[in-house]
C-alpha cells in the first residue's frame, strides 16, 4: 500500500480493509452466476453500493492511489454485472415476434417500397438491356449456364437433380442470408452499398428472365421462381431498408452525433434482422423441395408463394396476432 | 502514450474508468475463438468420416447421408460459433476470457441479444477483404480500439484481468497486516491530533505510556526525552505503522 502522510487515511483504510476481501470475492462470484437467486441478486447489489461508497472515499483521501484502482477494477466489474439484460425468457421472445419485428418493420416501410421500385426498375432495365443486346449476357451468366439455356436447359435444375433437397436448401438459405446480410450492412456506406445490392440483383433477375425467355425457357425459370421467389425478393429489400436507415442516419442525424444516431437506428432495426432470417429460411426450404420438383402446377406454386408472402406481410404489419394492436397502443401510450 | 479508458457512472453516481482491450488482445482472444471452432467443424467432419467406417452402415446410402449431416454441423459450428457464444455467454466467450477481456457497452454494462448479434453481423464487412484487415484497421485507428461492429452495436471490449499490484483482494490482506492494532493507531493519531490542546505534563505522560507500550525500541531513556523529542517519536511510530 502506498505511503500516505494522512493517518486519517491510513485508519480509515484498516478500519474497511476487511470488508473488501469479501467485496471481492463477491465481485468475482457475481460474474459467473448464470441465474442468481433474489438473495444472491441483492447481496450484489449491496456489495456493488459498498463499493462506489468506498471508492469515492479513497479517491478523497488517497486520490491516484494504487487503492483507488484496485477498488475501480472491482467496482467496474460488478457495474457490468449488476447492469445486464434480462434473460430472454419465452415471454420475450414472444414479445419481440408480436411487437419489435413489426414496430422495426414499420419504420422501414417507405425505405423498402422505394427499394422495392428500385428492384422492378433494375429488373425492367436488365430485361431490355439483355434483349436489345443479348451478347451481354456473358456479364450477368456464366458461360456453363448460357451454354445450358442455349441448349434448352435451365441451370436451375441441373444444379438441383446432383445435389439432395436438403444440402441444397442449407446452401440456398446460407447463400441468402448471405446477400441479406450483405445488403443490411453495406447500407451503412450512406445507403450506397444496399442501392447497389438491389439494383445488381434486380439487373440479373430480369437480364436472366429476358436470355431463357429468348430461347423458350422463360416460363420454366418463372415456374421455378413462383414459390420462394416473392418472399425471397421482399426480406432482400427488408434488410437493405433496414441498411439504408443506417447510412440516413449517418447522412442527417436526428439527434445527438452521427455515431449515436446509427447506434440508435441499428438498436431499433435490429429485430428486422431475426425476421429476416427466419423467413429466408421458410423460402430456403421452399427452394430446396418445392420449386424442383417438377409435379407441383403453376398454380399451386403461385399458391404458396402468395399465401407464404401474404403471411409475411400479416406479421411484418402486425395483424398476425390480435394482441399487436393493443401493445402498439400501449407503447404509444407510454 | 496513455490508455484507452472508457469512462462509465455507476449506480450511485461515482465514475469508473474501464480499461480498454487493444487490438492486440483482440486479435489474441479471436484466435483463440477461431481455433475453438475450427476444431469444432472438424470434430463433426471426423465423426461423420468415422461413423461412415462402421460396418453396420459402409457402403449404405446412410454413410452418404452421414457425411452430409457432418459437413452441414461443421459448416453451422463454424459460421454461428462466434454469435452464438457471444450471445451465451454474454459478452464473453472462452476466447475473451482466456485473453482477459469482454464486451460491453458503451455504457459499461453487460450487452444484450440485438447488440451482440448486430456486432456479429457486421463481421461481413469487418472480414473485408481477407483476415479482418478493414476490421484491424479500424481498431487501431480509432479511440476505443473498435472495429466497425462495435460502432454500429455501441460495444467496446475492456480488459479484466487484474495486475497483482492492483488487486483489491491481496491491498485488503496487506492493510490488515499492520504491527500495530487499529485501535493503538487511532489512539496515536488521536494524542498527535489534540497535543497542543493538552497540557504539557499530561500530554508527555500519555505519550511515554503509549510509547512504553506500543514502541519495543522504547527503554528507559525516554522518562528523559522532552516533549518535542516524544511527538517526534510518537509521529515516527505512526508513519512507519502507514508504511507498513
Amino acid at each position: 500500500m502506498s505511503a500516505n502522510s494522512d493517518p486519517e487515511a491510513a485508519i480509515w483504510v484498516r478500519t474497511h480493509a476487511s470488508q473488501w476481501q469479501a467485496l471481492a470475492a463477491e465481485a468475482a462470484a457475481a460474474a459467473q452466476r448464470a441465474r442468481p437467486t433474489s438473495a444472491e441478486a441483492l447481496q450484489t447489489l449491496r456489495a456493488y453500493r459498498v463499493l462506489a461508497r468506498h471508492l469515492a472515499t479513497v479517491r478523497a483521501l488517497q486520490p491516484g492511489g494504487v487503492l483507488a484502482a484496485a477498488l475501480e477494477r472491482t467496482c467496474g466489474g460488478l457495474h457490468t454485472a449488476v447492469n445486464r439484460p434480462p434473460r430472454l425468457t419465452r415471454a420475450r421472445w414472444g414479445q419481440l415476434f408480436r411487437d419489435d419485428i413489426p414496430a422495426a418493420a414499420a419504420t422501414v416501410r417507405p425505405l423498402a417500397l422505394w427499394l422495392a421500385a428500385l428492384l422492378v426498375g433494375s429488373a425492367l432495365a436488365g430485361w431490355w438491356l439483355i434483349n436489345t443486346y443479348p451478347e451481354l449476357v456473358s456479364l450477368i451468366a456464366s458461360p456453363q449456364m448460357i451454354d445450358g439455356v442455349e441448349h434448352g436447359h435451365l441451370w436451375t435444375y441441373q444444379i438441383l437433380n446432383i445435389a439432395p433437397p436438403a444440402l441444397l436448401s442449407g446452401r440456398i438459405v446460407f447463400n441468402n442470408v448471405l446477400v441479406t446480410v450483405g445488403a443490411f450492412c453495406f447500407g451503412i456506406l450512406f445507403g450506397l452499398g444496399a442501392f447497389y445490392m438491389i439494383a445488381i440483383n434486380g439487373l440479373m433477375l430480369g437480364g436472366l428472365l429476358a436470355f431463357t425467355h429468348q430461347h423458350g425457357l422463360g416460363l420454366g425459370l418463372l415456374k421455378f421462381t413462383l414459390a420462394h421467389g416473392p418472399v425471397e425478393l421482399s426480406v432482400m429489400c427488408l434488410a437493405a431498408a433496414a441498411g439504408t436507415a443506417l447510412g440516413e442516419a449517418l447522412i442527417r442525424p436526428a439527434e445527438g452525433t452521427r455515431a449515436q444516431a446509427v447506434r440508435r437506428r441499428a438498436a431499433e432495426v435490429g429485430p428486422l434482422l431475426i425476421a429476416c432470417a427466419l423467413l429466408l429460411l421458410g423460402s430456403g426450404l421452399i427452394e430446396g423441395f418445392i420449386s424442383p420438383h417438377p409435379g407441383i402446377s403453376i398454380p399451386a406454386r403461385l399458391a404458396i408463394g402468395l399465401g407464404y408472402w401474404t403471411l409475411m406481410m400479416l406479421w411484418l404489419s402486425g395483424r398476425l396476432s390480435p394482441r399487436i394492436g393493443g401493445s402498439a397502443a400501449r407503447r404509444e401510450a407510454d | 502514450m496513455a490508455e484507452a479508458a472508457l469512462t462509465v457512472r455507476s449506480l450511485t453516481g461515482v465514475e469508473m474508468t474501464l480499461p480498454i482491450a487493444g487490438p492486440g488482445m483482440r486479435s489474441y482472444a479471436f484466435l483463440i475463438d477461431w481455433q475453438i471452432r475450427l476444431l469444432g467443424a472438424l470434430g463433426w467432419l471426423l465423426i461423420a468420416v468415422l461413423a461412415r467406417l462402421l460396418p453396420s452402415v459402409a457402403g449404405r446410402p446412410l454413410a452418404h447421408q452421414l457425411l452430409i449431416g457432418g459437413v452441414v454441423l461443421a459448416l453451422l459450428t463454424y459460421f454461428l460459433y462466434q454469435p452464438a457464444a457471444e450471445i451465451l455467454t454474454r459478452g464473453c466467450t472462452p476466447g475473451l476470457r482466456t485473453a482477459g477481456a469482454r464486451i460491453v457497452t458503451l455504457e459499461g454494462t453487460t450487452p444484450g441479444f440485438g447488440a451482440l448479434l448486430i456486432r456479429n453481423v457486421f463481421r461481413l464487412i469487418d472480414s473485408l477483404p481477407l483476415c479482418y484487415v478493414v476490421g484491424l484497421v479500424s481498431c487501431m485507428l480509432t479511440e476505443r480500439h473498435v472495429r466497425l461492429g462495435d460502432l454500429v452495436a455501441g460495444t467496446v471490449m475492456v480488459r479484466t484481468t487484474v495486475d497483482a499490484s492492483v488487486s483489491l483482494d491481496r491491498l485488503a490482506a496487506q492493510a490488515q497486516r499492520g504491527a500495530l492494532p487499529l485501535e493503538a493507531v487511532e489512539l496515536v493519531h488521536d494524542l498527535l491530533t489534540r497535543w497542543s490542546s493538552l497540557e504539557p505534563q499530561q500530554r508527555a505522560r500519555l505519550a511515554r505510556t503509549v510509547l512504553s507500550k506500543l514502541d519495543p525500541s522504547a527503554d528507559a531513556a525516554d522518562a528523559a526525552l522532552g516533549e518535542t523529542a516524544l511527538q517526534a517519536r510518537l509521529e515516527r511510530l505512526l508513519e512507519r505503522e502507514q508504511r507498513s
